[in-house]
């Protein structure tokens, strides 16, 4: 198999010209851009990841610039799939960071083979944790760590549940963290790689963490769920798991589900599956070592 | 016409091809028929002649995501007509459901896998005051606020400016005709209004009799130039066709329907399409009429543009200048010139300075 890091730069360059097909876990994103960013985000942080052979892909994307004068001031590029653009153009130097945006964008919009949830997936000894995400409460800080002490991360931004037989499939693509949690992360692992950082997104300042080797080569390996965690970061807090009640935490994912509503019962059968096979916490924490260490308790 | 529409086309009407195709045509059709919103049609199609298990795994992947949101649209179009009876149900007028949503609450063919706009509805012109009174009280409120709009609306059109519900977003467009005052054509609402047909469970809700069903969508493909669901609404077409015309007899009527209101043409239009592009068959008709066969030289090139026009892989050379030419025609169509080009006028001044569009 043709993975990213076997093609030299030459080559790369000449198939993102035409089309790069890339999988990403069940997906395969054939993906066209000139766009320097998007090169070499690809070269740092899919290295790993497998060069398709299939003929048919899943989604047909683009990063590319837009036909008018910006082209030489502050230029800017724009997301496209499948010859239609759903964002706004961005800053050039956000090309990469659109690419990712736009990748989850096709995967919320239409992937609803899958029930799916914005939330991160790791998993450890056969069971899976999923942190739903609450704006603001640190799931991707926790997450990164996790992954670089030993989960396997399946995803950072949306959980897929197997419409049959309810287990979570991974995507393994890259963690998106932003301001603060950077340096965070930067000084929690020294074996954290990140690609180029974006300043002054809609989000503020983004940069994506390389996912692991193990975290690539199984990203076929689904995984059975084992709990649904809500972590909040709080100054000064202990490491603490409370029990949250399951039907509650129904509710929240039903409501940070991107496709709940267009599955109808099926949906409703889904997510009742997953969060009965789960057990459900709230979590506090203020310093990440004290939450990995607590992690690593739950899971053994 | 391409090689990739012309897939897509046999696609949908011979359904049973669709298991022979490769996984480098795949690639293609599933992009073009999710752009012309008939993928899910496709689904329900290839499940229908049981060719579903010989699909291959990313197809049957996309084609069941796609069932999903037409399944979905059928539910909230019946919520939402359910929401529309409970405030306009009790004012004792017909009620009337037009397109997608007389396929729905009817059960009819078309509503199959189809995928929605908005709601239309057609009520009696002399009651258009009841019914927005009744729609503002129950949370429906106008979108078009602009006084040039209000005229343009209430003047020259056949419906009054689209309400958006506050909570639900949903869009109802409330017509008192078919087609605009100002158009060429004039059927009467009158006319349409004394042959409706009731929808069971609910009083005073009907949808169009069965002959003006099929007019009223040929009339909206043909001349009212909405190009981008062009293929979606000939697919309605020939499902209605299908489902009507075999009756022995109903051709004929159709054609005597046709001449009553007004509505040869588009009717000529829609019978050459459906046949040229979906092969719907039409065992009464006579093509050989010298009517049918002038028209077929002139009108029909552009028309299969403005078919092709949901995906630009389907649309050969000529395509831009073609869907130009529906696009002026579509106006000619609508509006006489004098009204016409201080129309489009206003409008280009209207876009230019608020920078929208």
């Amino acid at each position: 198999m043709m993975r990213i890091r076997d093609l030299s730069n030459q080559e790369l360059a000449d198939r993102l010209a035409q089309g790069l097909d890339l999988q990403t876990g069940p997906f395969i994103f054939h993906i066209q851009s000139r766009e320097a960013p998007v090169f070499s985000g690809l070269r740092r942080l899919y290295a790993d990841f497998p060069v398709s052979k299939e003929a048919l892909r899943d989604f047909h994307v683009r990063v590319r610039r837009p036909a008018n004068l910006r082209r030489w001031y502050h230029p800017q590029v724009v997301f496209e799939h499948d010859r239609a653009s759903p964002f706004k153009p961005l800053p050039a130097n956000h090309a990469f960071a659109s690419l990712e945006w736009g990748m989850n964008w096709c995967i919320a919009g239409y992937a609803h083979q899958y029930l799916t949830l914005h939330a991160a997936v790791l998993e450890r000894n056969g069971r899976a944790v999923m942190l739903p995400g609450e704006p603001g409460a640190g799931k991707s800080t926790l997450t990164a760590a996790l992954s670089l002490s030993g989960w396997r991360l399946l995803t950072d931004e949306t959980a897929l549940v197997d419409l049959d037989t309810g287990v979570l499939w991974p995507m393994a693509r890259p963690i998106n963290l932003k301001n603060h949690s950077i340096d965070i992360i930067q000084a929690f692992s020294s074996e954290a790689i990140f690609g180029d950082k974006a300043f002054d997104t809609h989000k503020g300042t983004v940069a994506h963490l390389k996912p692991s080797l193990d975290t690539v080569l199984r990203m076929d390996e689904s995984c059975r769920i084992g709990w649904v965690i809500f972590p909040r970061w709080q100054a000064n807090s202990p490491a603490r798991l409370t029990r949250r009640p399951r039907a509650d935490t129904f509710v929240f994912a039903a409501e940070n589900s991107f496709n709940y509503s267009v599955l109808g019962e099926t949906g409703f059968r889904t997510l009742d599956r997953l969060i009965r096979e789960a057990d459900c916490y709230d979590f506090r924490y203020s310093k990440l070592e004290d939450a990995v260490l607590a992690f690593e308790r739950l899971s053994t | 016409m391409n090689a990739a529409f012309q897939r897509l086309l046999t696609a949908l009407h011979q359904p049973e091809t669709m298991t022979s195709l490769t996984e480098r045509e795949w690639d293609a059709l599933l992009r073009h028929s999710r752009s012309a919103s008939l993928l899910s049609r496709l689904a329900l199609d290839v499940q229908t002649c049981q060719g579903w298990d010989a699909l291959p795994l990313r197809v049957r992947q996309h084609m069941r995501a796609a069932t999903f949101v037409a399944e979905r649209q059928i539910r909230a179009v019946r919520w939402e007509v359910h929401k529309m009876h409970e405030a306009l149900g009790h004012l004792d007028i017909p009620i009337v459901l037009l397109k997608g949503a007389a396929y729905v609450m009817d059960d009819l063919p078309p509503a199959r896998g189809r995928l929605f706009g908005d709601i239309d509805l057609l009520v009696p012109r002399d009651r258009l005051g009841d019914v927005e009174m009744q729609l503002r009280l129950h949370g429906w409120h106008g979108t078009h606020h602009d006084a040039y709009d209000q005229r343009y609306y209430r003047q020259w059109m056949h419906e009054i400016p689209p309400v958006t519900h506050i909570t639900r977003g949903s869009t109802l467009d409330v017509h008192h005709n078919i087609l605009p005052l100002t158009a060429r054509l004039k059927p009467q609402a009158s006319d349409l209004l004394a042959a409706l047909h009731p929808i069971a469970g609910y009083s005073n809700l009907y949808r169009l009799g069965n002959a003006d069903l099929i007019l009223h969508s040929a009339t909206h493909l043909f001349h009212e130039g909405e190009w981008a669901h062009a293929l979606r609404d000939l697919v309605d077409l020939d499902t209605l066709l299908r489902h009507f015309a075999s009756k022995p007899g109903f051709l004929k009527a159709l054609h005597a329907r046709a001449e009553t209101l007004g509505l040869q043409k588009p009717l000529q239009y829609a019978l050459q399409s459906t046949q040229a592009l979906l092969l719907t068959p039409l065992p009464e008709l006579d093509l050989t009429a010298p009517s049918n066969k002038s028209a077929n030289v002139l009108i029909n090139r552009p028309f299969v543009h403005g078919f092709a026009s949901a995906h630009r892989d389907l649309s050969g050379p000529g395509s831009d200048l073609a869907l130009f030419a529906l696009y002026i025609r579509s106006h000619w169509l609508r509006m006489p010139m004098h009204l016409l080009l201080p129309h489009l006028l206003h409008k280009a001044l209207a876009r230019s300075k608020t920078g929208k569009e």
